[in-house]
């Protein structure tokens, strides 16, 4: 019950690599009973209701700023609807539908742990940064542990929220030649955060498992409404079926993986 | 300004459009999004007796203007949705339809009995969703089977019994006029057409049930066909659905003889799709000096 749908102008564009895009996005004040934190995420569509792709794009929260009410995202380009996306300038309009679903409580886990790692890959690094800013800002610097394919986009916007920043790359081309799974000692962490590809949340849950340290992971999941309606994201977890828009799409990662 | 009323089984409907099963959850899901008083009334997410967790594997699929979907009725069970979910649907202040399947005759008697006691404002009973082996479309083939069930569920239901029909049955007047004959108040159509895609990387089908349903614009003018059949084959109150997008969509169902509409995959492209839908038929009834839908409905066959 706390999602709103309006159109909103692209104020900013900017290309971070080939397939990288980060959009800004203002809301102007409207609607202000519906501000996100960090985790959750909205639907986007800059193309007519019967124009292809059929579905809005859901698409996380990479920054919100208060001061000038702007929304960020940063997103793959991945398919039409991306593309569509990233085709926007700014002065363009779109349709956003959101926040949707639960993120990170922020103020809660600074308040709860004092050592905490943000583990993200690719573009799920993406929300991370508006959940280390929000830790920044309730007293706790999280170290962050990132991996990405070949090159690392988007880390300098990092730097003030977090304590330590390691960067590992598959090619080796940046960082530590391996898996950000490497780097990680789950058993110095009070708690661990982490999004990204299902197979590094799937080691880091293991990690955390094996060193009795909580984990949350934010899920992706494809969605139709984002709301909690169609039931087209749900995961069969141990506690039972659970949507990824609306439940989640941040769930004790033991409740969710094996 | 167009009055945008319909009298539907004794209730006043406050507008045309019903949010369709599936679409829309219990309602509170769109109540910070949309103004849902315009609604003409909200069908809930399709119910059980016992529930259901629901199809493992790919629920969603995108066609050329279309979706499809393996949901698999994934629904809390009927006491649950009476305890938790139909409060709050009650507060949307629209009309409150209870969408109820089941695997047998039993459980959907059973079921209607407690959503008529809960109070629910009308029934629709779901014989045809396609995406469970058993019941749901067992029943939405065969118009005896159709009649077979309804009629039992008649004897129970204490509020207007809507039958929400497959585009699969083997004929849809046939179907229409045996689930009136078995004691149904309305008729509503239809629901997803079954199809099938494949994921060429995996060389295997999408869904795990290999089929799944297809909803959206791209069914529409077949489910027209078939809202024009049901029309013709029966006196009871048709609703029509199946890939409305636009006032303009749903004006063709109300003038092919549809007494409402529901509006189903176009709340995913549109989360203000249902009153968006609403305010543009009153447009085009301003527009062209039509002051009720009383002076439209059924004017195609005429």
């Amino acid at each position: 019950m706390s999602a709103a749908s309006f159109s909103a102008k692209v104020t900013a564009k900017q290309n971070l690599a080939a397939d990288i895009c980060r959009i800004d996005v203002a809301l102007n004040g409207q609607d202000t009973a519906h501000r996100p934190h960090a985790g959750q995420f909205y639907m986007l569509r800059c193309w007519g209701a019967g124009e292809t792709p059929v579905l809005s794009r859901p698409i996380s929260v990479h920054a919100y700023d208060k001061n000038s009410d702007t929304l960020t995202f940063l997103f793959q380009i991945k398919g039409e609807g991306t593309q569509k996306l990233a085709a926007l300038d700014p002065g363009d309009t779109l349709t956003v539908t959101g926040p949707c679903g639960n993120g990170f409580d922020a103020a809660a886990l600074a308040a709860e742990n004092k050592k905490i790692a943000v583990v993200g890959g690719g573009i799920g690094t993406a929300p991370l940064l508006q959940l280390c800013a929000e830790l920044a800002e309730n007293g706790v610097k999280p170290q962050l542990f990132v991996g990405f394919r070949d090159v690392s986009y988007g880390l300098d916007a990092f730097a003030p929220y977090c304590e330590t920043i390691a960067v590992a790359t598959d090619s080796g081309n940046e960082g530590h030649h391996g898996l950000v799974t490497d780097l990680l000692d789950a058993a110095a962490y009070d708690i661990v955060l982490t999004c990204g590809p299902m197979v590094m949340m799937r080691g880091v849950a293991k990690l955390c498992a094996a060193a009795g340290t909580p984990c949350l992971a934010s899920l992706e999941k494809k969605m139709a409404c984002g709301l909690g309606a169609c039931l087209g994201c749900t995961c069969h977890s141990k506690i039972g079926p659970v949507t990824v828009c609306k439940d989640g799409p941040v769930f004790p990662a033991q409740e969710v993986f094996d | 300004m167009a009055d945008l009323h319909v009298d539907f089984l004794g209730k006043r409907l406050a507008g045309p459009v019903v949010a369709a099963s599936g679409t829309f959850g219990f309602g509170p899901e769109y109540a910070d999004i949309e103004d849902l008083r315009l609604l003409g009334g909200i069908s809930g997410k399709g119910l059980t007796l016992h529930g259901q967790p629901g199809n493992e594997g790919e629920r969603l699929y995108e066609t050329p203007s279309g979706l499809m979907n393996s949901i698999g009725l994934q629904n809390p069970g009927v006491q649950h949705f009476i305890d938790c979910e139909l409060p709050a649907m009650r507060r949307c202040g629209t009309t409150v339809w209870a969408n109820l399947g089941g695997h047998t005759i039993e459980e959907n008697v059973e079921g209607v009995q407690k959503l008529c006691a809960a109070g629910v404002d009308i029934l629709e009973l779901n014989i045809s969703c396609p995406n469970v082996k058993q019941g749901g479309l067992a029943f939405g083939i065969r118009a005896k089977d159709a009649a077979e069930v309804v009629s039992a569920v008649r004897k129970v239901c204490t509020v207007p019994l809507v039958v929400k029909l497959s585009p699969q049955a083997e004929s849809i007047p046939e179907m229409c006029k045996a689930v009136e004959a078995a004691g149904a108040d309305g008729i509503s159509l239809c629901n997803t057409f079954q199809a099938c895609a494949v994921d060429l990387e995996k060389r295997r089908p999408v869904f795990n049930n290999i089929f799944a349903g297809l909803s959206g614009p791209a069914v529409r003018p077949i489910a027209l066909r078939m809202v024009w059949q049901a029309v013709g084959a029966v006196s009871i109150p048709v609703v029509g659905l199946g890939g409305i997008l636009t006032g303009r969509d749903a004006l063709e169902f109300i003038m092919a003889g549809a007494t409402c509409v529901q509006v189903g995959t176009a709340n995913f492209l549109d989360p203000k799709a249902c009153t968006r839908i609403t305010a543009e038929i009153g447009d085009w009834m301003d527009a062209h000096g039509v002051k009720t839908l009383d002076e439209i409905r059924g004017c195609a066959r005429d």
